[in-house]
């Protein structure tokens, strides 16, 4: 592993934001990379588990956020149960993206906020997930219009998709929980 | 037997045939399973990612449905039945996330809700033996690789599901039907679960990997007990195809529906005609 640290340009505190986010001591770990070995993204990502571990003790956090493993990590939490320090990597991992959306810096691999974005819309609108509704946002946003498309008739005539939104859900509980947690995150 | 039931939100569209499979494997094995009233979505992966408050708070409002209703929650999404799990252990396990939760949810709530996948009632409860009494038919002649995925096994600490690296529990049920249960190395490698469709990709590299293992360990079919593992094994088998030119027609099927084909459900009630790819030698070879 090469890394190169650049002065005055690496977002300070990161470090303790990560911790402060996913309540993780990130101290104890001493590069086993057993996360990294056991990462079934980490041949595919540019910077695997253990090396988002060491950027962060070196606090080289505008790299970190731009980091190709945020959108790529499949959050299986192979690195979390093998850790043999006990570091919830899952967690550390959750805290970074939630940091990338914050500072606008998932733009490269964006459409999994994206995605993520409009699943939770329609769970605070429906109290359930409505995938159609899920799905058009997702492919107008992310300009993928046409990806499995070739699959929807088979879908639709399996009834593998409902056309109807979702009902008998308490609405009214979720859309609290979305208000409160919005107000929440936003004091911080 | 008596228990809150979470569906979970793909029982309603990509995993109908989950749904009425279970429903269908629990009349016939004498378990009552209760939808809560009014229950949610737990979030998911989505949940997770975006926000540790919402990600505890979601699950904990089905959850204090089934607190109200006295029961332990059974579910049978392993992705559901993970986030439940992980919401209960924050939540006991700091006052601070517990009061961020009740402020939520408009309820206080303190983690005790017992959550169970259905494969510990059906192991645990239940019990092979009664099980194998029920038959009406086998898998005698079926090699099946079980696959766990990711959410039933880990974090272990939190979920306390079987053996973390390799779980046994699909293949006593598997067993149990008189199936030979593959030893293979791919039972809980990763599918890609919920980056489906943002990162298909990732998911399609993934799974040619697990669906070419289970091909190479010479299974029949795949049992899974999962909507994401599912659609991912299942569907995806369509892209490896059209991208890598790997053709498997490896049927992937969820538990209860072999475990409804050996009760002698019929396959209409069991929701096969769901799957893409065809299961129809595995449906030939339990009625032989």
């Amino acid at each position: 592993m090469t890394m190169t640290i650049s002065k005055n340009k690496s977002a300070r505190g990161i470090l303790k934001q990560v911790q402060g986010i996913s309540g993780v001591d990130l101290s104890v770990c001493y590069q086993c990379k057993r996360c990294t070995s056991g990462c079934p993204v980490s041949s595919m990502a540019q910077c695997p588990p253990s090396e988002m571990m060491r950027r962060l003790h070196l606090g080289m956090g505008d790299e970190l956020l731009n980091s190709d493993i945020l959108w790529m990590c499949v959050s299986c939490e192979t690195c979390s149960t093998r850790c043999p320090m006990g570091i919830d990597v899952a967690a550390v991992m959750d805290a970074l993206r939630k940091l990338a959306v914050q500072r606008g810096a998932a733009k490269p691999e964006g459409n999994v906020p994206l995605f993520n974005r409009a699943f939770l819309k329609t769970v605070e609108v429906f109290g359930r997930t409505y995938d159609i509704a899920m799905i058009t946002a997702y492919k107008l946003g992310s300009g993928k219009l046409m990806a499995d498309t070739e699959k929807f008739p088979a879908m639709l005539k399996k009834r593998k998709i409902a056309l109807l939104p979702p009902r008998g859900a308490d609405r009214k509980t979720v859309r609290r929980i979305f208000k409160k947690t919005k107000e929440d995150g936003a004091g911080k | 037997m008596k228990h809150a039931y979470f569906p979970g939100c793909s029982a309603e569209s990509t995993a109908r045939d989950m749904h009425r499979s279970t429903l269908a494997v629990a009349e016939a094995l004498g378990i009552e399973l209760i939808e809560p009233q009014g229950w949610t979505c737990c979030g998911a992966t989505a949940g997770h990612q975006t926000d540790r408050t919402l990600a505890a708070a979601l699950p904990a409002a089905t959850l204090v449905k089934a607190r109200d209703m006295g029961l332990d929650l059974v579910v049978n999404c392993a992705a559901c039945y993970n986030r439940m799990k992980v919401a209960n252990h924050e939540i006991a396990a700091s006052k601070q996330v517990q009061a961020k939760v009740a402020e939520a949810v408009g309820r206080d709530y303190d983690g005790s809700v017992k959550v169970r996948h259905l494969l510990e009632v059906l192991l645990d409860d239940v019990g092979t033996d009664a099980i194998q009494d029920a038959l009406h038919g086998s898998l005698t002649g079926m090699k099946v690789a079980s696959y766990y995925g990711c959410l039933l096994v880990r974090p272990s600490g939190v979920t306390g599901f079987d053996d973390p690296e390799n779980p046994s529990s699909l293949d006593r049920l598997v067993s149990a039907m008189g199936g030979t249960a593959l030893e293979w190395p791919h039972k809980v490698e990763c599918c890609g679960g919920g980056l489906s469709m943002s990162r298909t990709d990732v998911v399609v590299n993934l799974t040619d990997s697990i669906v070419g293992m289970a091909k190479l360990a010479g299974a029949d079919c795949i049992a899974v007990s999962c909507p994401m593992c599912q659609i991912n094994l299942d569907m995806r088998q369509l892209d490896i195809a059209k991208s890598k030119g790997n053709r498997y027609d490896m049927p992937v099927l969820y538990i209860t529906q072999l475990l409804g084909l050996c009760l002698g459900v019929a396959p209409q009630r069991l929701g096969l005609n769901k799957l893409m790819i065809s299961p129809e030698k595995v449906v030939k070879a339990v009625y032989e």
